[in-house]
């Protein structure tokens, strides 16, 4: 398995998050974390790259256990982490905000160069020197993720990639997703939208209320329409 | 003519170190959010460093590498510094930050007498640049010439620095958003430390260049500190460039001002640092900061009224503190009447931070106009003591309604800065205006009438006023205008919101906190029979803090508590040793770093724990929270 999550429980002060969270990602694998706003989604991914203080449980990824590692350790070992907020660097160009994410290369996941990532995303090719603050949202969206790609991960955690974008900027991503996929990238995404999670993932799991409270194939979840309309709002 | 541009080019060679230790400042600031207070001793350490490397090795290379070497020594120290000290409190709240720093300037200042001794060493020439160039008849030291040269070409290698090195980009980043370029795999332990690493060599570069121009002495740090403030807060905290222009700007209003009000040439640079708060609060090259989301849970204890039991607990204690005079000698009434004043001051002080969560760098200001309110009243007009105790804290309602209108502009660290800075303008007046303040001699001879004369009476006076201002404070906070200052602290837009004019309602309470400090003061003047300078200096500010944080400025007491602690052991250690500062300073880091809750918030938390342990799991944690994200 390339990462695997078991028994993780997180807490933001008093507030107990997450229960006993546990999910995999095979080698290669698009998986989806489908759930409502406010179930869990994005402290789950905060929770596994660290940067949630209170958190507990094992998370094994590439075989070791980076439960207790920081932040930097974990995405450095090859887990590659976008935001839901973007959190674009305003003040940098788009140049400077992808040397932020430049990490060596590393011998089980892909190369990512500056050219590379300007075919992937050509918008962001024909923008090179202009700062983060003034994309627009598709743009910096594109940004994000390509920014984490050049630390050249082997498993990217992709928190709402299709949130708040126009549907032709989504078709764009739903082919960026595809490509890293075709690359060798393993991907985890997040979404609420069941419809563009159908259109790149392989597996799913269900979270509501910081529980996963199913996980198997696309078809399986098909299969299952009572849970897909107790737990999401389509 | 060709005088006004000699005395142009003198600021503008001042202006150099001052660029160099604020825009060091400025670079830490960015990137850690730490307002570093011991940046005015790594200053002062880098001169000391490079006076001995100077005197030691001759010739051009022993001055020049003296000063670089110097520079890195103490950049070293920095790392240190920041490996065992800041990355503590990194997460702290600023307040504790801007304390720990200034704990360790404490520390640093006993250090360099214990090293090189409390006099003023005169450093030499720097070689090649001994001479002076003649400008129509009027001298510029080639030296200067050097200092106008470096600063532009230092601001031109930060700039490189920061745009065109990985280096450079990260640190920009990091300024940005921290935790996102962890996110990226940056390890930002690293980040911090290089940044930390840079920002000290340049502020003890700026004082290794200073020592051909000026003596190098024990107290040099606080002076720059002050001034380094200024300059941030006119240039914006952050900005590289606004650090250059406010540099230059200063010096030149300094340059100027002297020949405009040659007693009070500060006063000037106050002007111009008030017309850019108005207009730019945020400083001319700064950006507006979002206002900062308060992290829930901060406050543990929301005030509440005493119960019974604390009201009769309450009574009983002052009771006891009445019978002092039946069994004590004169010397310890004497100190429990300064005790008591001090609850006075410190009790303003935890009002304005607890209730209005600003805290004040400055507070002893409005202490000190209450005292020279008094000494005026008592000695120039010749009033009854009764009608100068009545209006002397005027003064310090005075000093704070002028000076809370611009310091209420601001929040968090700008409005400590600013806090700071005030009182040092303040204590600079009182210095240098000799005709009217008496300046370093001070005002001696206030001395109470008969019927407050002896140790036992003036006892009970400053008793009584202590625990009559502890019960008005009290009140206020569940007053209307409590609900509404508690809510400013809390939420500055949701007040605004449910239409509170928030800055008004922290205006009036900067106000109450400096009258009644001003009442501390003026008590404080008849218990001494003198006003010093000292009296609204930036140590007994401090003072006030820490009593503040040693009671712990989340709880109830936190101020009395703090008060009678802090002062007891402070008159305890000064009569135990010479070397207060050092232990102080110390003692200060320990708070900082070991019991940031302060002492009755210690007991509060040991409690509390007491209490968890019987009923396991509190049905908070059991029940899933909505607000997920």
């Amino acid at each position: 398995m390339k990462l695997t999550v078991q028994d993780l429980n997180s807490h933001y002060g008093p507030a107990h998050i997450l229960f006993d969270i546990g999910f995999e990602v095979g080698e290669g694998e698009v998986v989806a974390l489908l759930g409502r706003n406010g179930a869990g989604k994005s402290t789950t991914f905060r929770s596994v790259v660290g940067l949630v203080a209170q958190r507990s449980g094992r998370i094994m990824f590439e075989g070791k256990d980076v439960s207790a590692s920081p932040t930097h350790e974990i995405v450095r070992d090859g887990l590659g982490y976008v935001p839901e907020e973007r959190r674009i660097f305003t003040d940098l160009t788009v140049e400077e905000n992808l040397e932020v994410g430049r990490q060596p290369k590393r011998p089980n996941a892909p190369h990512w160069t500056r050219e590379k990532l300007f075919a992937l995303f050509p918008n962001l090719g024909e923008m090179k020197n202009r700062p983060g603050g003034r994309m627009s949202g598709g743009e910096q969206q594109m940004l994000t993720i390509a920014r984490t790609l050049m630390g050249n991960p082997s498993l990217v955690l992709l928190d709402e990639p299709s949130e708040g974008l126009s549907p032709k900027i989504v078709e764009q991503m739903v082919d960026a997703i595809l490509t890293m996929k075709k690359e060798g990238v393993s991907i985890v995404v997040s979404e609420q939208n069941l419809h563009f999670a159908r259109l790149i993932s392989d597996r799913a799991y269900i979270i509501e209320r910081g529980r996963i409270c199913f996980g198997g194939t696309m078809a399986e979840l098909d299969a299952r329409p009572d849970i897909r309309d107790a737990h999401l709002s389509l | 003519m060709a005088f006004y541009v000699v005395q142009f080019l003198t600021g503008l060679a001042s202006a150099a170190s001052l660029f160099l230790v604020a825009s060091g400042l400025s670079i830490i600031f960015g990137v850690t959010r730490i307002v570093n207070f011991a940046h005015g001793a790594f200053y002062m350490i880098g001169a000391y460093i490079a006076f001995t490397l100077t005197e030691r090795f001759s010739g051009a290379f022993g001055f020049w590498g003296g000063v670089v070497v110097a520079a890195l020594a103490v950049a070293l120290i920095g790392v240190l510094v920041e490996m065992v000290l800041l990355r503590r409190i990194y997460h702290a709240p600023e307040l504790f930050q801007l304390l720990g720093t200034f704990g360790l300037t404490l520390m640093v200042e006993d250090l360099v007498v214990l090293i090189w001794g409390p006099d003023d060493l005169v450093g030499r020439r720097a070689p090649g640049f001994k001479g002076a160039v003649d400008f129509f008849g009027q001298n510029i030291p080639s030296y200067d010439l050097f200092l106008i040269v470096l600063s532009p070409v230092v601001l031109g290698i930060l700039w490189l620095l920061f745009q065109r090195t990985r280096w450079g980009v990260l640190v920009r980043a990091a300024t940005q958003d921290r935790d996102m370029v962890a996110a990226l795999g940056v390890n930002q332990k690293w980040l911090f430390t290089s940044v930390f690493a840079v920002g000290v060599f340049l502020a003890a570069l700026g004082g290794a260049l200073q020592i051909p121009r000026d003596a190098v002495h024990h107290a040099m740090d606080l002076r720059i500190i002050v001034e380094v403030f200024v300059v941030v807060v006119i240039g914006g905290l952050g900005s590289i460039v606004g650090a250059f222009v406010a540099a230059v700007l200063v010096s030149e209003l300094n340059a100027f001002g002297i020949l405009i009000f040659p007693k009070i040439s500060i006063i000037l640079v106050f002007l111009v640092m008030a017309a850019v708060l108005i207009v730019r609060p945020w400083g001319l090259f700064g950006k507006p900061e979002a206002a900062a989301r308060k992290t829930p849970g901060l406050t543990v204890n929301p005030w509440r009224p005493l119960t019974s039991n604390e009201r009769l607990a309450a009574l009983a204690a002052l009771v006891v503190a009445a019978t002092l005079p039946l069994f004590a000698g004169n010397y310890a009434l004497t100190v429990g009447s300064e005790i008591a004043i001090f609850v006075i001051f410190a009790v303003s002080l935890h009002f304005l931070m607890s209730v209005g969560g600003l805290a004040s760098f400055g507070h002893a200001a409005y202490f000190g106009l209450g005292a020279y309110g008094v000494a005026f009243l008592a000695k120039m007009a010749g009033l009854p003591m009764i009608v100068c105790l009545l209006l002397g804290p005027l003064l310090g309602c005075m000093g704070a309604a002028v000076f809370g209108f611009f310091a209420v502009q601001l929040s968090g660290v700008y409005f400590a800065m600013l806090t700071l800075a005030f009182a040092q303008i303040v204590w600079s007046i009182a210095f240098q205006w000799v005709s009217v303040t008496g300046g370093d001699n001070g005002i001696l001879g206030v001395w109470p009438e008969k019927w407050a004369a002896s140790p036992s009476h003036f006892y009970w006076l400053a008793l009584g006023v202590a625990a009559l201002v502890t019960i008005a404070l009290r009140v206020m906070v569940f007053s209307p205008f409590g609900y509404a200052l508690r809510a400013t602290r809390d939420s500055l837009l949701r007040t605004e919101a449910v239409g509170i004019n928030a800055k008004r309602i922290q205006w009036t309470a900067f106000v109450i906190a400096g009258t009644t400090a001003g009442i501390g003061g003026a008590l404080f003047a008849y218990l001494k029979g003198s006003v010093f300078p000292d009296n609204l200096g930036i140590s007994l500010s401090v003072d006030a803090l820490v009593m503040v944080l040693l009671g712990g400025v989340e709880t109830v007491s936190g101020g009395v508590i703090g008060a009678i602690v802090y002062k007891a052991l402070n008159i305890w250690l000064v009569s135990q040793t010479d070397l207060s500062k050092l232990v102080l300073g110390g003692f200060i880091v320990l708070i900082v770093v070991v019991f940031p809750k302060g002492i009755v918030g210690m007991l509060e938390m040991l409690a509390q724990r007491r209490r968890k342990a019987s009923p396991p799991g509190s049905p908070l944690i059991a029940k899933p929270i909505e607000s997920a994200e």
